[in-house]
């Protein structure tokens, strides 16, 4: 479909790479020093982030990589500068922090700048280019991102980054960051699982009874409709008064704030994806299996549970594809009533004016949500790739 | 239908009322306050709320959906074609993010008030825009593109007279997502000090006011699923008209 190229021509992608590459080495700092957690910060420049001689190799790198995502085309040699240009950026990162921060300071704090962002995005946005260009099998792309994790833990765990201020917000209150990321896989999973086993059952009585289907359809979309943060409120109201009138329920943990407002919304918000790509999942089973299945003497259980349900499944795990995405971004939320999970470091560090403290809740939701997405895409090509 | 007109019809003017004048429903939220506290929001007005609230929304999604759309364009010329598997990508990580993340981030770069809200709104209002601008441009069919060329149109009358309309209900639906993305966002950007409906819902939390959190909460679900089903009678609407027009293309 392109047009032929000129022999000779520049990549236009890694033409706009190198020149974001070229202004976060001269034109951006580095990393950004401040006296104390929340005092303004004081720009470093690359030179000035890191011992010579490292600031020498970042730089090096990095404009080779500039130079090569210009030349290389193949998307593997593409992947594979993207890979160098990160192995160098990211591990360097944790150096400044060491470099810049004075001995025995414990309360100077040291964090990405600009450079260094606009250095990982361009790495990123290359490695990204190349994968979508190489079109990975399904068990290719769980691979890569099992690489991709794996380096992240060694990262984390080596302690290259302990020095930077992200960790040392982190390391204040470890305690509370592993119960907030419980709770919101316990929001986020236990809200899907609960939608699942509603809203499954759901989609298979309202495929085959049309006016359910459209009642229960419209009534979902709009609930889809409104506003997480007005649904928590929507639903305080009723639970707290059911909490102040039915004993046994408030003893069970039923409140019209904290977690039971927000479980109950995101369960809700789940519904419809659900039961919609149940639905549209059952439908598109064609008519002639069924009959066959039927000419061969299945009762309808059997139909349902050993044809159409397995067909029907890529559709019905795309489904749980999207609630699952969108509860991990919405449980951020439910920290405001008091339902816990990463939204409280957000809401917290928006309150303080502390950047740390919000990247520490929001950059484990991203990160859990773009895991999820890859899996569960993943999962969904093969169980199409099994039916075919 | 007839239902639907009239439960439409009822929740309008049930939300203008209540906006224009929420002391006369007082009586309702009262049963929820203790202690004598207000049972109508009394930090400022509703309709100014609703107002800003809407300006907002309405210039983020205008900002985004020129940028959205120009970039869709873009992407599918052959000059642009070289960003076209890169961008498919960047818009389903883009999506991973919560709307709240990026809404947070923005605070510390540009600092509180309307400003983090708008630039939230704006970046994740391009997704749902750009990725039906895509889907759109690319799903007409080739023949009627080998057509238009047959007829002697050029590039940009192909683009403007056949591409674009024939585009337009998907880009709608998409311009559509994006508002109720944003309404929702917007609410949440009272957060961070941005004027808008959640500061109702937020001023209930904070003072531990029922009423205002209830109060708060039905506005911007009716403003939001009032909005969703006007902009959906516009796009089946323009889906009409399109289905029409080509109609009469012997």
């Amino acid at each position: 479909m392109l047009p032929p190229r000129p022999a000779f021509s520049l990549d236009r992608l890694g033409s706009v790479i190198a020149i974001l590459i070229g202004i976060a080495l001269f034109a951006a700092p580095f990393a950004t020093y401040r006296a104390t957690r929340i005092a303004s910060g004081e720009a470093r420049l690359l030179i000035e982030a890191l011992p010579i001689s490292m600031g020498a190799v970042v730089a090096a790198v990095a404009l080779g990589v500039a130079v090569g995502s210009v030349l290389v085309r193949e998307p593997l040699g593409r992947l594979g500068l993207a890979v160098i240009g990160l192995a160098i950026l990211l591990p360097s990162l944790g150096l400044s922090a060491g470099f810049l921060t004075p001995a025995g300071n414990s309360f100077a704090r040291v964090s990405p700048s600009l450079g260094f962002w606009l250095l990982a995005l361009s790495f990123s946005l290359l490695a990204i280019d190349a994968f979508a260009r190489m079109k990975l099998d399904p068990y290719g792309r769980l691979a890569a991102l099992a690489a991709g994790v794996s380096a992240l833990a060694f990262l984390l765990v080596s302690g290259i980054w302990d020095d930077l201020s992200i960790l040392k917000e982190y390391h204040t209150r470890a305690d509370s960051f592993w119960r907030e990321a419980r709770q919101h896989l316990l929001l986020a999973f236990g809200s899907m699982a609960a939608a699942c086993l509603v809203g499954i059952p759901l989609g298979i009585a309202g495929h085959r009874m049309r006016t359910l289907r459209t009642a229960v359809l419209q009534g979902l979309s709009i609930v889809q409709t409104i506003p997480s943060i007005a649904l928590f409120g929507l639903l305080m109201a009723p639970l707290g008064a059911i909490a102040a009138s039915v004993p046994l329920a408030a003893a069970l943990g039923i409140r019209g704030i904290g977690a039971t407002p927000a479980f109950i919304a995101l369960f809700l918000y789940a519904l419809l994806p659900i039961v919609a790509n149940t639905i549209a999942g059952l439908n598109q089973v064609p008519a002639a299996v069924v009959d066959a299945a039927r000419g061969m003497g299945m009762s309808a259980r059997q139909r349902l549970m050993q044809i159409e349900m397995p067909l029907a499944l890529p559709v019905i795990l795309a489904g749980i594809r999207i609630v699952l995405v969108q509860n991990l971004g919405l449980a951020t939320v439910a920290a405001l009533i008091g339902g816990g999970g990463f939204g409280s470091f957000v809401f917290q560090g928006i309150g303080q004016t502390a950047i740390d403290l919000v990247l520490l809740g929001a950059i484990p939701t991203v990160g859990l949500s773009f895991a999820a997405s890859i899996i569960l895409d993943s999962l969904v090509d093969i169980a199409k790739g099994a039916l075919a | 239908m007839k239902v639907a007109s009239v439960l439409r019809l009822t929740a309008v003017v049930l939300l203008v009322l209540f906006i224009a004048m929420p002391q006369a429903f007082a009586f309702l939220f009262e049963p929820l306050t203790d202690n004598r506290a207000p049972a109508i929001y009394n930090q400022g007005s509703l309709l100014f709320l609703t107002l800003q609230h809407l300006r907002t929304v309405a210039l983020a999604t205008l900002a985004s959906t020129v940028l959205a759309v120009a970039l869709g364009i873009f992407v599918t010329r052959p000059s642009g074609a070289e960003f076209l598997p890169l961008s498919r990508s960047l818009v389903n990580i883009g999506q991973t993010f919560p709307p709240i993340a990026v809404l947070a981030i923005a605070v510390p770069l540009v600092g509180f008030g309307e400003k983090p809200t708008f630039i939230a709104l704006f970046l994740y209002g391009l997704l749902p825009i750009f990725e039906n601008t895509l889907t759109g441009l690319t799903q007409v069919s080739p023949q009627t593109l080998e057509a238009a060329r047959g007829m002697g149109m050029n590039a940009r009358q192909r683009l403007f007279q056949v591409e674009l309309p024939l585009a337009f209900p998907v880009i709608l639906a998409g311009i559509r997502l994006s508002v109720i993305i944003s309404l929702g966002t917007a609410t949440i950007g009272s957060t961070v000090a941005a004027k808008g409906l959640g500061e109702v819902i937020i001023a209930g939390l904070q003072s531990n006011n029922i009423a205002f959190v209830l109060q708060g909460g039905l506005v911007v679900a009716l403003l939001a699923i009032l909005i969703h089903d006007g902009l959906g009678l516009i796009e089946r609407f323009a889906a009409r008209k399109l289905g029409r027009s080509t109609d009469e293309v012997p």
